[in-house]
């Protein structure tokens, strides 16, 4: 078993009250964390190594030390609770059932930053889940961690629940900050960046909800502590949204030492392929991460076991590796069919472009309706080069990674399922019937033994 | 449209969680609660009601109201149906759940039902691939979808809404 820092007490029951989540050791962060110095907690931060859990990766001690902070300007905390990456619902289970546990890593990053307001800023579809938070916050307001003067301390902060409507686009942190000023939700320009104009042009930190949960354990057990579990800068324990077709789809807390096959085969996480079927690809880290098939998944092109790091799932970068993103992990059978599933997620990022840069708002739809005719058998072969000449197109020519994110799971599929969209042109009637006669295609597919 | 007493003060609650001079934050919330007191849409009227109240003029609450996928421009039926058809549920048969729902309710995806109950939309993710396929009904989740469980959903529909009419 991997050492569980955030799902710890998940099982209790009614750890979503108060009551009982102080009772199982709820909220010493706070107070161990209010009779320290704000910058020495961001030092804390700094030493465990933790990294933004919502997609990036980016090392929140380091975003937190470039908050900018001029005299007299207010500055802000937000939580990114805009969790729209598909394969990813990992905040919700935290949001929904240890709320209290975000709440007390909110009050602490704000107090090490100096946020008076904090803002969560939720999709608009987990509707249930902010009277959930709602009814925390009171909680926490009640029990004097959050208000006026906590702990004597002379700290004020109250926090607010923010419900978007709808935009996948608002997880990209300029666009959720526009979200919050109430306009539409199109990225800014960087720079400036959040950190020095963020939210009505103040000082802003925008992390994501596992990133300010991870800030209670690390203030329990200390940064170095933290840091040592884990290998190399993947340090802590990371969320995995396992989903797609496994036996036990769900939430795994793991401690970035497993390795991709144990992940998917051993019955402590996702418990294998249902009805005897072979692994045939995944995409890692969210819709947005290449996606590999199952040889180069389970190893490395160098041969070496892939494990569930950042390090490990990137390596080889594009050409034979992916990312470990978000932590949505979309496990895919010998009966799946790539070109549909790459059409799926164009369809997708169509509807999510916001529209303001050009190479995403005409290339998205572009790319789609293409697809729509590969998949349907109506595709030609030299519309196998155009998608890779359109993505190539968008990739990196964009305000936000939304672009890019649409681009690399197409790049990745024709990069490694190229004779699957070949096939889709040649047959185009089987194509059109959706028999894709897949079993065959899966056979080439090095299917590794389960353990 | 005039908002309640109630209504009134949960906008005042909502734009005092902003810093003076800010609510043009509280627009979204705000366009939530519109579209719940005008039976699931916003129309116009509704809209112009919202930049009256929040002293915004009525292109800033159009400008976002047609950006942002949940507020409804035309009206829905009593019931609404979002399925998800992202690629993790489509992993899961949402295809066929979909195609299901609109032969079981004789429908079109985006069209209602001739007795108003019933509206199908399809959506994209909406963070839920464990368990899916899904969709979304009002402010809940149904996930683990199967045939009898559409059925169920929609007889409990059929039976709330001739009990409550």
């Amino acid at each position: 078993m991997g050492r569980k820092l955030l799902l710890e007490n998940a099982h209790i029951e009614n750890i979503r009250l108060y009551d009982v989540y102080r009772q199982n050791g709820g909220y010493a962060a706070v107070e161990k964390a209010f009779k320290m110095a704000p910058a020495d907690i961001v030092e804390e931060v700094k030493k465990s190594g933790l990294r933004g859990r919502g997609g990036a990766g980016f090392p929140t001690g380091m975003k937190w030390s470039f908050l900018a902070k001029p005299e007299g300007v207010p500055r802000y905390l937000v939580c990114n609770a805009d969790e729209s990456e598909p394969g990813t619902f990992k905040d919700r289970y935290l949001m929904e059932f240890i709320p209290h546990l975000l709440i007390e890593g909110l009050i602490v990053s704000s107090f090490a930053l100096g946020s008076n307001r904090t803002y969560i800023y939720i999709r608009g579809e987990y509707a249930w889940i902010v009277d959930i938070l709602e009814q925390a916050i009171a909680e926490a307001k009640a029990a004097g961690f959050l208000g006026k003067n906590i702990l004597n301390t002379g700290f004020d902060c109250e926090i607010y629940v923010q419900r978007g409507a709808g935009a996948y686009i608002c997880g990209e942190e300029t666009a959720l900050l526009e979200s919050l000023e109430g306009k539409r939700g199109n990225p800014r320009i960087k720079p400036p960046f959040p950190a020095v104009k963020g939210l009505y042009g103040c000082p802003t930190v925008v992390n994501n909800v596992e990133t300010l949960a991870a800030i209670v354990p690390i203030m329990n057990i200390g940064g170095e502590e933290y840091a040592k579990i884990g290998v190399g800068r993947s340090t802590g324990t990371k969320l995995i949204s396992a989903c797609g077709n496994i036996n036990k789809p769900g939430i795994y807390e793991i401690d970035m030492t497993i390795s991709v096959e144990e992940f998917i085969y051993s019955d402590e996480y996702c418990g294998g392929i249902p009805n005897g079927k072979r692994l045939k690809a995944c995409i890692p880290g969210g819709s947005s991460v290449p996606i590999l098939p199952a040889n180069l998944l389970l190893k490395t092109a160098k041969g070496e076991p892939r494990m569930m790091t950042y390090e490990s799932l990137a390596d080889g970068g594009f050409p034979t590796g992916s990312m470990m993103g978000s932590g949505g992990f979309i496990v895919m059978d010998e009966d799946q069919c790539v070109v549909r599933h790459t059409m799926s997620l164009a369809r997708f990022y169509r509807h999510e472009s916001c529209g303001q840069c050009s190479p995403c708002r005409e290339g998205t739809g572009w790319m789609e309706k293409i697809l729509t005719n590969i998949e349907n058998g109506r595709g030609k072969m030299s519309d196998i080069d155009l998608l890779w000449d359109i993505q190539s197109k968008i990739e990196g020519n964009t305000i936000c990674p939304l672009g890019d994110a649409a681009a690399w799971p197409v790049a990745a599929a024709i990069r490694h399922f190229r004779d699957e969209f070949e096939w889709h042109v040649t047959n185009p009637d089987e194509a059109l019937q959706r028999n894709f006669g897949l079993a065959h295609y899966a056979d080439p597919i090095e299917v590794a033994a389960t353990p | 449209m005039n908002f309640s007493e109630e209504k009134l003060k949960k906008v005042q609650e909502i734009v005092a969680r902003y810093p003076e001079g800010k609510q043009k934050s509280a627009l979204i919330p705000v366009l939530h609660i519109a579209q719940e007191e005008n039976g699931g849409w916003l129309s116009a009227e509704a809209m112009d009601y919202v930049a009256g109240l929040l002293q915004l003029t009525p292109i800033e609450v159009y400008e976002v109201a047609t950006f942002y996928s949940m507020y409804n421009l035309k009206p829905v039926g009593r019931y609404l149906f979002e399925v998800c058809q992202t690629g993790p549920c489509m992993l899961n048969g949402s295809d066929g759940i979909i195609d299901y729902i609109r032969e079981k309710l004789n429908i079109k995806v985006g069209e209602t039902t001739a007795d108003g109950l019933f509206t199908l939309k399809t959506v994209e993710c909406l963070g839920a691939c464990g368990y899916a396929p899904m969709m979304q009904m009002g402010k809940h989740y149904k996930e683990h979808l199967t045939k009898e469980k559409v059925d169920q959903i929609i007889d409990e529909c059929r039976r709330t809404a001739a009990t409550n009419n």
